[in-house]
This record gives structure tokens, sequence and C-alpha cells, in this order.
């Protein structure tokens, strides 16, 4: 007999196909791709709200772009962290006597090397019993917790001395499920003030009267703990220049907050640490903070005295990363029987993971996001952190707001179904009216602007929403196998939520070109192409000519994360406002050229050219002013000018999702049939970015409902830790996505844009689910919690009348 | 991920291919379009200590008409089989269960025979050659043999193949105009079946072969026999799951299995012109 896998055939009838290689194409729409050939002769209109193509694509589908792996250093080490397997025990001892003899191994590291640590706290709500070592120490806490580094010549060198390294555990009883551990006996951490519970929020002075409902209605609803997986890994390196500097390579979400991590636990100054983040394959909000695995590499330079890389692989990422969602949201909402919500109340019962980061503070966007696009006279809020033996959570696209949305659109459609009314019609009645804005929500957000009703109507004709119910309708009574399920959800969302200001600057440069400088580092966005798009809008130069500078602590005097939409509103007004007062110092150049004076001067953005307002015959370029001061100038920056943009508050972009989907009766399976969504992010800078992020979102939304979760066993194992086991979804699995956009301005950035980033799946995620319980209210269904796997559908439909 | 070190073997003939592993013994591993094993190997899962790769085999790449059969080399990609125009023609139903699986990617490196070699029973194409009836050509040092296709598959990832056999051709019959069809139950259009039912009529009986149903693709012997007692579709397809021994997984519970099962056969019967 072959045994053709010769090992355990449980662990190989699923790890054996991750050879289905994920393909993260998303399904487009039509999109007339304006492309405008600046510099061509002169430009007929502003490129500002144009598709115009993404300049990063060709580097990066050429293979020319410069991930971290790709960076060659003068004789390198790699570092591999043997990681727990356990999921909650002692760690009794950690023999590695045999791999430290072996080929190549420079180095072996364990928590009792360590002179430093432990990992910063994420916020000061936090329980300061409950610490994060750098490595593990005498305890680890969830499956994937780093407790030996190993240094060597190779990265398979590494691997290859992790196998003979022998931890002995003494195993403890294990948490997994949150509100078990609320309750338990079992504590991760000794000295806390509140057994496992990380923090608690609440609303204060509110309370919701429910009392004088005439209905009330409850929903408890899971929101299902994400593996975020970005394409590239935290891949990070670290080494020791000359000038006693330590240079660190980060794939994450801005250089300048990994750098003050770094310096903090490295308990070095910030000036000393260079952070440089060039190409990023991609975060969703994971890799915000370095994970204490990057925040070692600095320390372990030093220790080897040689440059240190570390390149996780798929599976180290899908348990090392960090988890995004893993609520458990109780939700209560009360009204009259002719639709008007009176009352609402939401519960959060977050899953922090084995230590709090990120995630354990998520209930406070939902809190500040209470009660979505409504008006309820009376609500209330509360929550509960907890950690258990999983993988810490943390930000993941949305970062709380996805799972405020969640929350009160299932309540809402809850409510809708209990007094039998159009759950369209019951948002529409419940709506913040346009005349209320600017308003202060009632847990403290400052709504900027919002159309709401119209981002449903646009929705519900989009979709054909009346046409659909017939349909719907329609086959029911034919007791049909496939039955159609239609959700909505509207949505308001807040962007540049955390970090209000946000540099930016630029240079005039020999020849007229411009340089400009973001402190805000994409990783997949397309910030070189909006940047340059308003570079040249602003001063008139072509975007060919015009350089975009991001991800380096050195060149670049600060920055904050890309992440929470933030980018175009802040580091996008920034770089308009630093262009605008560019051209002001040309004009004084151009002035003193055409021997006029300043006040007389104007720019035409068409052409690129300073001259006498009523005399456009007489020009100077960009290039005039360039030779004219280069004489006098000092380095290659000719003019300089610089703004930091300072917001007086987030914004608040809003919309309508309909999705509608087929669900058949004999399988369970759901199969998503179209998806609508209305957005509106206020002023579009570039439709074709904004419809990438979109559908980005729409897709993850998709995934939430339909298919993502990560799981564990009931011993703290995760069972979802690879591609072939975490069921990432696939254009395969959507369809043509069809967006209706709306622009309603906002008055708190000078471009008018809100945040798009992460409103797709906002809207998404709800809208689906409420579309599978809407397929199935005829029966008498009222909740299903996400993902509406083909089993759960099918158990939920075994005994109820056809 | 990283694999363990292993040496690599580059073979350009079966005869070659064979007497590396004969040389090497349950130390090697054949490696044909490497979707399976590469990300074992990369889990540590599987740690061959020698390669012998026949992915250049060029001759074991074919899809011969031999009259009253096709006999396919074991190296023949899903590709190939998918848009064979004489499969198309007189074996439909293996061209079909090709295109579904996983994504072109894999049909574009996977083979025919590293499939069958592997004998995952959630794969769809063990499945239907295995609905089809045909046999397999085995080749080792004392020459080669052929093996019915009923045979072959022994259990969870095991088959007759001997350790030091290669598996070097498939002969399928010809079932030109018989009626057809393949269900795949699956969340992802890429994963593989949690439950997957092909029906083909052969000689004028009609056989059903089940995939993930068990620790091997399964014949539903009693959906089979039911139909040749003279059972519609709807009865036949209500003891699909009669002698079966479905797994649990992330994705299904064996009840939930063996509802999906009777539902597939079903349609899978309807689709294929069974009354």
């Amino acid at each position: 007999m072959r045994d053709s896998a010769g090992f355990l055939p449980d662990f190989a009838a699923s790890l054996h196909r991750t050879c289905a290689m994920i393909s993260l194409l998303v399904a487009t729409n039509s999109v007339d791709y304006l492309i405008l050939l600046a510099g061509e002769g002169d430009r007929i209109m502003a490129l500002r709200g144009t598709s115009v193509r993404r300049r990063e694509d060709a580097p990066l589908l050429r293979g020319e772009g410069t991930f971290v792996a790709d960076i060659e250093f003068d004789n390198p080490a790699y570092v591999h962290y043997l990681t727990s397997t356990m999921a909650h025990a002692k760690v009794l001892s950690i023999e590695t006597s045999v791999a430290r003899s072996m080929p190549g191994v420079i180095d072996i590291i364990t928590n009792a090397d360590l002179d430093i640590g432990p990992y910063p706290s994420a916020n000061p709500l936090f329980d300061e019993a409950m610490i994060r070592p750098l490595l593990a120490d005498e305890r680890v806490r969830f499956v994937g917790e780093p407790i030996v580094a190993i240094v060597a010549d190779s990265p398979a060198m590494a691997a290859d001395a992790a196998e003979l390294i022998e931890v002995d555990y003494d195993s403890l009883d294990v948490l997994v499920d949150v509100e078990a551990a609320l309750d338990s006996d079992v504590l991760l951490f000794e000295g806390t003030v509140e057994g496992n519970v990380v923090c608690r929020m609440e609303a204060e002075g509110l309370h919701p009267d429910f009392d004088s409902c005439e209905v009330v209605t409850q929903v408890r609803t899971i929101n299902n703990r994400l593996a975020p997986a970005p394409l590239e890994t935290r891949v990070a390196a670290a080494e020791w220049t000359a000038d006693g500097r330590l240079h660190c390579f980060n794939a994450g979400q801005g250089p300048h907050p990994v750098r003050a991590v770094i310096a903090s636990i490295l308990e070095i100054e910030k000036d000393q640490i260079r952070v440089v983040s060039r190409d990023v394959g991609g975060s969703f909000g994971a890799k915000a903070r370095p994970s204490p695995e990057e925040a070692l590499l600095g320390w372990i330079a030093k220790r080897v005295d040689r440059p240190i890389v570390w390149i996780p692989g798929r599976s180290d990422d899908m348990v090392g990363l960090g988890h995004g969602r893993g609520q458990v949201q109780y939700c209560r909402i009360g009204g009259t029987s002719t639709g008007d919500i009176k009352a609402y109340h939401l519960h959060v019962v977050q899953e922090s993971g084995a230590y709090p980061a990120g995630g354990a503070g998520l209930p406070a966007n939902a809190r500040a996001m209470l009660t979505g696009c409504y008006d309820i006279p009376s609500v209330g809020f509360s929550s509960v952190s907890v950690v258990t033996n999983t993988t810490p959570t943390g930000a993941y696209r949305g970062a709380g707001r996805p799972e405020a949305a969640a929350a009160i659109e299932r309540a809402v459609d809850a409510f809708a179904m209990e007094i039998g009314m159009d759950p369209a019609e019951v948002r529409r009645r419940n709506f913040l009216s346009p005349t209320d804005f600017p308003l202060v929500t009632k847990t403290g957000s400052s709504y900027d602007s919002g159309e709401y009703e119209a981002s449903l109507d646009a929705a519900l004709a989009a979709s054909d929403y009346q046409e659909l119910r017939r349909e719907q309708a329609h086959r029911r009574l034919n007791n049909e196998t496939l039955l159609l399920g239609i959700g909505v959800a509207s949505y308001v969302e807040r962007t540049a939520g955390a970090g209000r200001s946000e540099y930016g600057g630029v240079e005039l440069l020999s020849g007229g070109k411009i340089r400009a400088r973001t402190g805000s580092s994409p990783y997949g966005q397309g910030h070189h192409t909006a940047w340059a798009m308003l570079v040249s809008d602003a001063t008139g130069v072509a975007m060919e000519d015009i350089e975009v500078l991001h991800g380096d602590t050195d060149e670049i005097p600060q920055g904050g994360i890309t992440g929470g939409s933030r980018s175009v509103q802040l580091a996008g007004a920034a770089i308009w406002e630093s262009s605008e007062l560019l051209v002001e110092q040309a004009k004084r150049v151009a002035a003193e050229l055409l021997e006029a004076s300043e006040e007389d001067l104007s720019l035409d953005t068409a052409k690129g050219l300073f001259h006498v307002v009523g005399t456009p015959s007489i020009g100077v370029s960009w290039q005039e002013v360039a030779e004219f001061v280069e004489p006098h100038a000092d380095g290659p920056r000719l003019l300089h000018a610089e703004e930091i943009f300072d917001s007086e508050g987030p914004t608040f972009p809003f919309g309508t999702h309909v999705a509608l989907i087929e669900l058949d009766t004999e399988t369970g399976a759901v199969k998503l049939l179209r998806l609508i969504a209305c957005d509106d992010a206020g002023v579009i800078l570039n439709p074709l970015l904004a419809d990438g992020q979109v559908h980005g979102g729409l897709a993850q939304g998709a995934a939430q409902a339909l298919v993502e979760e990560f799981r564990y066993d009931d011993y703290g194992n995760p069972v979802t830790s690879n591609f072939a086991d975490y069921s990432v979804i696939s254009a395969t699995e959507l369809p043509m996505f069809e967006r209706v956009v709306l622009e309603t301005p906002t008055h708190i950035n000078p471009l008018g844009a809100k945040g798009i980033g992460e409103s797709g799946t906002v809207g998404a995620t709800p809208a689906i689910q409420n579309a599978v319980i809407d397929a199935l209210s005829h029966l008498g269904v009222r909740h299903l919690d996400m993902p509406l796997t083909p089993e759960k559908v099918w158990r939920e439909i075994q005994g109820r009348p056809k | 991920m990283i694999p363990a070190a292993f040496d690599y073997q580059k073979a350009d003939s079966a005869e070659e291919a064979i007497a590396l592993i004969v040389e090497h013994g349950d130390e090697a591993k054949l490696l044909a379009g490497g979707h399976s094993l590469i990300p074992m190997m990369k889990l540590r899962l599987a740690v061959p200590s020698v390669l012998v790769d026949i992915a250049g085999v060029e001759d074991l790449s074919y899809i011969n008409d031999c009259g009253d059969h096709f006999a396919i080399g074991a190296l023949t990609k899903h590709r190939l089989l998918e848009t064979s125009d004489l499969l198309l023609a007189e074996c439909p139903l293996l061209a079909h269960v090709a295109s579904k699986v996983g994504d072109p990617q894999v049909r574009h490196r996977g083979t025919l025979g590293g499939s069958l070699a592997h004998s995952d029973p959630a794969s769809d194409l063990p499945a239907a050659i295995l609905a089809l009836g045909g046999s397999l050509i085995a080749e080792g040092p004392g020459g080669s043999r052929e093996i019915a296709v009923a045979d072959f598959f022994t259990g969870y990832f095991e088959s007759s193949l001997a350790e030091d056999e290669m598996l070097t051709e498939v002969r399928v019959p010809k079932a030109p105009g018989a009626s057809w069809n393949y269900q795949k139950f699956n969340r992802r259009a890429q994963d593989w079946a949690i439950v997957g039912v092909a029906a083909v009529e052969v000689n004028g009986a009609t056989q059903v072969s089940l995939v993930n149903m068990g620790s091997t693709p399964l014949r539903a012997e009693a959906v089979e026999s039911a139909l040749a007692g003279g059972a519609s579709a709807t009865e036949a397809a209500e003891v699909a799951a009669e002698g079966t021994d479905a797994p649990t997984d992330l994705n299904a519970s064996p009840e939930y299995r063996d509802h999906l099962a009777r539902v597939l056969t079903k349609r899978a019967l309807e689709a294929s012109g069974v009354s």
C-alpha cells in the first residue's frame, strides 16, 4: 500500500488543500476611464473628479516594486520565531542546546535573555496587569505566541533549528468563548481589577426608555472574528548603520507611528531611528502597529551585530497578525407599532484575545456610531472587553464602525419584522433629516452632513426594490426551491476619527518639477496618483513632472497611520494647501521676472503659466521660475512649502446598500445575485480609486456575511490558520457590483472629501445578512448569525413548515 | 513556511522515475503538478528526502482514441482534459469534471495521474473516473499491470499502487451520446467539494459516484441497484447516503453531507435524464 501522504490524515485532509491559491480579484464596474495625458498640450479641465489611472500599477505589475523582502543587506541574518502550540500553559523549560549546535545558527533568544519590554499598552483604559512580554515568559496564552527567536544565516537554517527546540509545557484550562471567560474562575492574568475583564465602557448619563414603547424586540448577534490576511505578511528588517542609528524596514501603515513604538520599546530616542516603508502589500488596519516580533528586530540586530530580516509565512500571520471584529452584541430596540423607533440599547461583549491590543478598545467606536443614521429619542450603551486564549484582536477595515452598523441595522430589521412593516420604510421614517445638520449625536459624534433619505431612495430605485419584492412574493407563493432575499442597510460611518492632523509638503526642483512629501504612507490606496493630481491641479505642472515621496521618517518630518479612511481628507488637504502656498511663492518670483506687481499676477493652471491678469499671451513657466531661483538656492529644493492640516473633526460618509440573494431551500446555499451600493463620501477626488476602495469593501462585507470566520476548537487550537481552511472570498462568489455615487460635500476640509476606504464593508455586511434572514422571514426566522454557511441555513429551515 | 531540506532529481522518462523511486524507497516522492505535495512540504507535514520530478516526462501527456476507450497519459493536465475535443465528444463527463477542479492555475499544473495517485476522497477527478469505471496502468520494476478503477482507491489518501510503482496511464470507456451530469457543492468555486455526485450512463446502466462521502471516492451502489430495479430518480436518490461514511470537517457535519448526497444525487439523475 502506498500512503501518498505519509502522515496524520486528519491534518492532511485540510492542509494539503492549501494548493487552492486565492485570487483576490474583485469584479469591476465598467468605468469610462478618462485618461488625461497631462503635459500634451493644454489641459481642458481639472484632474480632480476624473478617473486618472493609477501610476503605481505599471511598475508593480512589472515586478519592479520594492517590498521589504526585496531589499538586499550586507551579510544579513534571519530570524525565525518558535511559537506556542498550546493555547494556555505554563512553560516549564525550553531546551535549545541541540538547536544551538546546528549549522548556521547564530543565536537563540528567549525571554530570559531580554533586557527590554514589555510591549506598551495600546490604551490607558486597559487593565495594567494584562501585560504582553515581547517573548513569552513563564506562561503562554495563545497558539501562535512567540517564545523563542532563532537567528541563523538563512531562513531555512533558522526554521530547521526551530524544529529541534523542545518546549516543556504544563497545560492550563483554556478559555475560548468570550462570554464564558467573563464569568470564569480561570484567569489569564494575576492581579487584575476584575477577572478577565480588560475594560468596561458605557454612555454616561444616557438611559433608554423602553417602558413607553409599544413594541420592544431584542437581538443577540455575533459579529464574527475575521483574519485580515493582507497579501504581504509582517515582513520586516532592521540594521544598525555606521553612524550608530537604527534603520528599520516596515510593511505597515506608516513609518512614524512604528518608529514611536520601537523607540519606546528599545528605549532610544526617536531621532536615532529611521523607519522606511516602500511598497506595501496591504494591511487593512492590522499592521498599524508593529507586532512584538517586529519590534524586537533592532535589539537582535545589535546583539548579533548583523542586519536582521524576518519573513513570516502565511500560517504565522494567520495566528500572529491579530484578528478583526469578534463581538457578541445584545441589541434592544423599541418604538411604536407604526414604525417610530423610540429607544435603542446596545451591549457589546468584545473579544480581546490573549493580550489587550487595539481590539479591546473598539467598543468606543461602536459607541460613537451607536444610533447610525437614525433620530432615536432615548439610547444607551455598555460594553465589556474580555481576554481569552486566542489571537489578540485589533483594528480591521472599519474598526468598530462596521460592528456598530451591523448591530443597529440588524436591530432595525428585527423591529420592522416585529411590527410587520417594510424595512426600507422603517428606515425612512426614522432618518435624521438633512435640515438637522450639523448635529451632535447623543453619544457625542459631530455629524457634518448627510442626505440619508436621498441615499435610500437612490439605492431602492437602482435595485428596482418593489419589483424585487413582487418577485420574492411570487416565488414564495409557488413554493419554489430557490427563494429570494432582499436586504437593506443604511449606514453612516466616521472617517478620520483618530489622528486629525497630517503633514504635506511640496518643493520646486530644477527644471520646474515638483516633489511632494506626504505623512500618509500608502499600502495599495493610490496616494501617488491622487496626490500628483492635487499638486497638478493647484500648480498646472504636469503629473509626470510631479514626484511623490512617502514612507521615510528621515525624509518626512511627521506622519500618522494610513487608516480610518483618513488620507485624502487630511493628507490630501495638506498637499493641496501646501501646493497653494508654493504657488504664492512662485508668483513672487514670476512677478519679478515679469516686472509686475504680485497682486496683478494669476496662475493659469491649464497651461502652468503665470501671467499678468488680462495679458495671457506673456507668461512665465515653472521652469523659468526654477531657472531664476536656482543660482540662489541652497540645495535641490528651490522653493519649499509645507502644511500640517488640522481638521476640526471627523467626517461622516453615509449610504444605503441593497443586497439580493437567492437561497436554495434544499441545500441551504446562498448566492449573492446583486449588490447595489449607494455611497456618499463627499467630493470624490478620483472615481477609479474610489471604485477600487468600495469594491474591496463590498467584497469583505460579502465575505464576513457569507463565508469568513476565524475559528478555534475547544482547546484553543486555531482550525482556520491557512488559506485552505480560512475562506477568503474571490471574484467567482461575487456579482458585478452596482454603484450609485452621491457627493454631498463636507465643510470640514478644503477638498469637501470624506473617507471611502471602509464604507463598503460597513454597508454591505448587514445588507447581505439582512437579505438572508429576509429570505426566510415568512417561515418565522428572525435572526441568523454570520457567516451564513449552507449548513447553518439548512438547519434553520429544518422543521419549519414549507 | 520553508520545506525541510530534500534532494531533487529530475526524471526524463517513466523508466528513470521508477528506477529512482526503487533506489530511494519510501524516502522518495514523485512530483507532478505539485499543488498538493508542495504545500504539505512547506507546512512540514510531508518531509520526503528525495523529490523525483516527473513533470517534464512529456510522453506521458496524451489522449489517445483506442476504439472503445480513451487512453490518457498520467501526466495529462486538467486543462487538456477540459479542452479536449475527443473527450468533449465521446466522454464529456470527464472533460466537464476537469473544468471544475480548483482554479485555472491549478488546472494548468495539476495532472490526472497526480490527482488519482493522491487519492483524495474530496477530489473531483477520482470520482469521475470511478463513475466511468475505467482502469489504470501502473508500472514498476517488474513491468506493468492493469488495475480496475474499482480496486484502486483503498483508503484515505491511499491507493493500491505499490511503493515502487508509478501510475502511467488511465483508460476510460467511451460513452458517446450518453447522458451524464456532475453536481459539485462547495462554498467557493475553487474549493474542494463538500459533496459531489457524478452520474453517467455506461452501456445502458446509470453509474453514480460520490465525492467526499467516505475515506475514498465511492460508487453509490444503493442508488445504482435501486435504478436497476426500476426506481425513479427521486426514489433512488433517497438511498444515496447508504453505505457511506461521511466525514466531519469545518464545512459540514455527516448528517448534512448525507442530506446533500441525497439532494445532489436527485439533481444529477434528473439532469442526466433519469426520470
